[in-house]
């Protein structure tokens, strides 16, 4: 029975045919849409979390501050939403310097001879953001701090990137949930259409007792099968699109700090995630045109 | 308990014309019905009541023990399973053969193919149309159609086949082979039949039970009876 109604409902996508195209069509657009979103998202997740790990806001306070002023500037700093309070580290001129001498020869014999008074060296808080977008601002806020001397953060450059980034990635989404929407609707026309050349044989099947499964399932798997054939071209985009960009750009986009997800398994999953999709839009739309024409 | 029954029935439909008004009534095991009355009396809503095309307004139907208004539409089809149906317009599909089209109720429930193919050779015999099996419904003259149409109603069988005019479309020969294969059903396996029809001498050579309806009321119910004409036609 089942297997009936898979063949009946593969078969209707044929008959049908230039509105069945339309929506195979629109499923193939929007996923491929789905799957630029996708590999845009996971990439723009995983390289601004790197950055994010990596980016530094470095607080010079100024050398005549007192502790009390630095205890207050560090609850100052505490209380920033985009602070991770875990990760403030503080740095006395003297372990600053102790730092740079360890790290070089050079360094080590000019800083020999400073003492507390003649080190020209500042305190610092080395801190880290929650959120990169926000660096600027944050970075601002502890500026107008009392006794805070500078503050230096991150090459610039790249939190634009990420800024601009997650504004295409928001764009992309936006466009793939109204691209989701007239992709049911048109699949929910092409159901509607095969539920009208079938109308006399669907009254039939309900007065000799069919039930409302057997009657509903081939309109629900001509919806999967729509969605499923319109997301071909899009598992084809990643599968072998993806390995392409990763290869030419041998991994990392403009700058090496921006560094790709590694093809495998990476599109083994977004692919079933597009064919996932392609088949829950295919069946939201089979079922909604069946209830609303089948009135079962 | 009667295999039917109808208690105080009214029937309202959306745009406010009452096809049926206060029916009273009671079918037993293996009867065999005539219902008639003149058209738009209310005849075809109080069968389509009974196998819940129509849900009634007000009052009870029960059918073989189900409530017929308070089935929810999800469960329809158990009613349906119980019940054959025959129409005027034999509703055949084209498509498919006269084996296919008899098969389809039970295909459509989901029974294996070893199972279905002895059901429906038998119901084509009880209709007397074993030999057509492979034929198109095109191919056949209306009275083989309308066998076709009683076999995939007795296909799967059920005690009780609802004929709504079943002669209506076809010559008062072939109208006597009808009523004899539905007589011989009536007969020989004790189905109850309520067959709605306008034919005058059908109902008064078969002598069966005649209820006769009259804008929605029911005013006679006479075993043997005999067709009566509503004033005026
Ligand atoms: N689906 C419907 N919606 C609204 N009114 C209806 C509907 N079906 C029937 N009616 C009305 O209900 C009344 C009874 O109709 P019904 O079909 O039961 O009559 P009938 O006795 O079968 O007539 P006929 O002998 O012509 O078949 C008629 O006035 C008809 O117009
Ligand atoms: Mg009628």
């Amino acid at each position: 029975m089942l297997l009936r109604s898979i063949k009946d409902g593969v078969r209707s996508v044929f008959r049908n045919f230039s509105l069945s195209t339309a929506s195979i069509l629109c499923s193939t657009i929007t996923l491929i849409l789905v799957a630029v979103a996708m590999v845009l998202s996971a990439n723009v997740d995983n390289f601004t979390k790197k950055i994010e790990d990596d980016m530094t806001i470095v607080v010079f306070l100024d050398s005549k501050a007192t502790k009390e002023e630095v205890e207050n500037i560090k609850t100052q700093i505490e209380n920033l939403d985009n602070i991770d309070e875990d990760e403030i580290v503080y740095k006395t001129k003297a372990e600053v310097k102790m730092e740079m001498q360890s790290e070089s020869a050079i360094f080590n014999t000019v800083m020999g001879d400073w003492n507390d008074d003649t080190n020209p060296l500042k305190d610092t808080f080395q801190l880290k953001v929650k959120d990169i977008e926000q660096i600027n601002k944050t970075a601002k806020e502890i500026e107008k701090m009392d006794k805070v001397s500078t503050v230096q953060y991150g090459e610039g450059i790249v939190e634009k990137m990420v800024g601009a980034f997650k504004w295409i990635e928001r764009i992309a989404y936006g466009t793939v949930l109204a691209l989701i929407l007239v992709t049911i609707f048109l699949i929910i026309n092409t159901i509607k259409l095969t539920i009208f050349s079938r109308q006399k044989e669907i009254e039939i099947m309900r007065l000799v007792g069919a039930s409302n499964f057997v009657i509903k399932t081939p309109f629900i798997v001509e919806g999967m099968f729509l969605g499923l054939i319109g997301s071909v071209i899009p598992v084809l985009v990643v599968l072998f699109g993806y390995t392409t960009l990763y290869d030419v750009t041998k991994g990392y986009l403009f700058s090496p700090i921006i560094q790709l997800i590694k093809p495998t398994p990476f599109i083994y999953y977004t692919s079933g995630i597009i064919i996932l999709i392609a088949m829950i839009v295919g069946m939201i739309g089979s079922a909604r045109a069946s209830r609303k024409y089948l009135k079962v | 308990m009667k295999f039917i029954k109808i208690q105080d029935c009214y029937k309202v439909y959306k745009n406010g014309v009452t096809a049926t008004a206060g029916l009273n009534l009671e079918i037993s095991k293996g009867e065999f019905v005539f219902i008639i009355g003149a058209t738009g009396c209310g005849k075809s809503t109080l069968i389509k009541m009974l196998y819940r095309e129509e849900k009634p307004t007000k009052g009870k139907v029960i059918v073989g023990g189900i409530d017929v208004a308070k089935l929810r539409n999800g469960k329809v089809y158990k009613l349906r399973r119980k019940l054959g149906i025959v129409f005027q317009d034999f509703k055949l599909l084209p498509k498919l053969t006269v084996y296919e089209n008899v098969a389809f109720p039970l295909n459509s429930m989901g029974l294996k193919k070893s199972e279905v193919k002895p059901r429906v050779i038998k119901a084509l015999e009880l209709v007397g149309l074993k030999e057509k099996i492979r034929s198109y419904p095109k191919e056949l003259s209306a009275g083989m159609q309308q066998r076709v149409c009683i076999a995939r109603a007795m296909v799967n069988s059920p005690k009780l086949l609802i004929c709504d005019e079943p002669t209506g479309n076809l010559d008062p020969e072939t109208s006597k082979e009808i009523m004899n294969v539905l007589d011989g059903i009536n007969k020989e396996l004790g189905t109850t039949i309520v067959m709605v029809t306008h034919d005058k001498d059908i109902v008064n050579r078969m002598k069966k039970r005649v209820i006769m309806l009259e804008n929605g009321v029911l005013i006679s119910d006479e075993l043997k009876g005999k067709y009566k004409a509503h004033e005026g036609v």
